[in-house]
Formats: structure tokens, C-alpha cells, sequence
């Protein structure tokens, strides 16, 4: 089972109280872009196995769109922080670095 | 003037725990900044601004905090509309929303010892922690739904008209004789 923490309103959700929304920090390529960088922004993702920085929306909950930093292969949640950002917060990378040695590679 | 009605007129079940629908209830929805509509709130509503994931009041008279830009206020059914009316009048400078959302929901009381084993059953939420004064916005099996303590023993359920009776079937079928865990 999957527990986020909705930064917006606290709770500690369930997977099932939440709507995925795919990876997180895509810059939008274009408008005057080459097709294939376009291409790029729209279907392709990075999908490592490990870490993933994730969009969530507190779907049955308060409504409002997060962001999530996990691990994909033990499910372990590093943290979650404001989906008003561009980032992720220094001190959630700094403890993935910790954590998983070299997954910036 | 059509005659309002609620959902589910006199639904009720009893079981190891009664399920009741509330019948006409009034709700309004308030979305805005919470330190600017504070002040309308209090006096319009007559409540205090309710802390995160916190509710004031409860049923006929109460706010609770729905998400870091929505308030739920909660009112009797024939003042929703003049709420509405004095909120917007307030608020004439601010950046906000008033509606009312009285007729888009249901309202059910689930009363008895096994109450929480009732919700717990049926909503990923911890039912074991949860306090007096707190509302929770969930999923309850697969339909959204919010509810709070009214009591030791009581659970007051808000939901969407439109899956209202699902939503009762739900607790009936959750509220069954003799289906009691015996968790909490």
C-alpha cells in the first residue's frame, strides 16, 4: 500500500484516495519547436527503475494537485511537497542522495 | 415553488449501528482566500475560521474546513440561500465564491458503539485516531464522501445527492447485524 502526505491538507492518503498524474518537473517544448522535441515533452518519459518524481491530485480528498519523490521498487515515499514549484526541494534531494547513492546518473 | 425534498425521505436502518438520513440539510459552499474571508465568515456564519482539516459547529450551525481555499458552511435549509445573499454582500471586494449546495447533497447519521467499525469498514482512513472536531474528506468504497464526530457514538456522512442511495446501501450493508469486527 501506498501512503502519500497531501502537503495541502495533511492527511496521510491512501493510493486509493488519490488520481495519479504521470511525471513530474516535463518543461513544455514549443510553440516554433521541432517535432521531435515536442514529440519528447508529450510521450516520452524517463520511467527509471528507482526513484520517480510524481504529480498526485488529493482526489477524494481536498482536490488539490501535489508533488511526490518515491522509490518505485520498495515503494518507499522520500517526500512529498507544493505542486507550486518548478523542483524538487533541496532537502528531499539531498536525502535521496543519502538513500540511493549515484541514481542521479 | 416546488417542494424541496431530501434524497432519501425517512431512510433509516438499524443494525449494529443505525443508519438515518438527515433529511433536508443547508450548505454553503465558500471557496477564497481563508484569511480574507475570515472576517465574513464570523460574522455572517457566527463561527471562527476552523483550523486545517477542522470542523466548528456541527450540523444547522458550523463551518468546516474543506481545503486550503474552500469552507463548507453548514446552516439550516431555509437560510442557505439569504447566507449566500449576505456572504457575497461582505465579501463584494474579495476574490471568492458562494454557493448554495444544499440541494447537490445528501446527509446520513450513523449512531452507535460500532460506528467507527461502520466507516472503518468502508473508507481508507484510520478510524482509531480519529478525533472530535476533525472532518475527513474521503472515499467511501467508490464514491467521495466527508465526515466528522457529531457525538461519542455519532458519525455524520455528507455526500453527492446523486449516489445517495448508494452511499446508504453502503452503510446499511456495512451496519448489517451481527458484521461488527469489534475493532475499536
Amino acid at each position: 500500500m501506498l501512503l502519500l502526505t497531501c502537503p495541502n491538507c495533511g492527511v496521510a492518503a491512501e493510493e486509493t484516495e488519490l488520481a495519479p498524474g504521470g511525471e513530474a518537473h516535463l518543461k513544455r517544448v514549443g510553440p516554433g519547436s521541432e517535432d521531435a522535441d515536442f514529440e519528447g515533452y508529450l510521450f516520452l518519459r524517463k520511467n527509471p527503475k528507482g526513484v520517480h518524481f510524481e504529480r498526485w491530485r488529493h482526489a477524494n480528498g481536498c482536490g488539490k494537485w501535489f508533488h511526490a519523490a518515491r522509490c518505485t521498487v520498495t515503494l518507499e515515499v522520500f517526500g512529498t511537497y507544493s505542486a507550486q514549484t518548478t523542483e524538487p526541494p533541496k532537502d528531499i534531494l539531498l536525502k535521496i542522495d543519502d538513500k540511493r547513492p549515484g541514481w542521479r546518473g | 415553488m416546488s417542494n424541496a425534498v431530501s434524497a432519501l425521505p425517512g431512510a433509516a436502518h438499524a443494525g449494529i449501528a443505525s443508519v438515518t438520513e438527515m433529511g433536508l440539510q443547508g450548505m454553503v459552499t465558500l471557496r477564497g482566500d481563508h484569511a480574507e474571508i475570515a472576517a465574513a465568515v464570523k460574522k455572517v456564519a457566527k463561527q471562527d475560521l476552523p483550523g486545517q482539516r477542522r470542523i466548528n459547529g456541527g450540523l444547522g450551525k458550523g463551518v468546516a474546513w474543506m481545503s486550503p481555499d474552500e469552507l463548507l458552511i453548514l446552516c439550516a435549509y431555509e437560510d442557505a440561500a439569504s447566507i449566500v445573499e449576505k456572504l457575497d454582500k461582505e465579501l463584494k471586494d474579495a476574490h471568492h465564491l458562494a454557493a448554495n449546495v444544499s440541494d447537490a447533497r445528501a446527509v446520513f447519521a450513523v449512531e452507535g458503539p460500532a460506528a467507527r467499525e461502520v466507516i472503518a469498514k468502508l473508507c481508507p482512513v484510520d478510524m482509531a485516531v480519529f478525533e472530535d472536531g476533525e472532518i475527513r474528506r474521503t472515499r467511501m468504497a467508490q464514491v467521495p464522501a466527508a465526515f466528522w464526530m457529531a457525538g461519542p457514538d455519532t458519525i455524520h456522512v455528507v455526500c453527492f445527492r446523486s449516489v445517495a442511495r448508494y452511499v446508504f446501501d453502503l452503510l446499511a450493508t456495512s451496519a448489517a447485524e451481527g458484521s461488527g469486527p469489534g475493532f475499536f
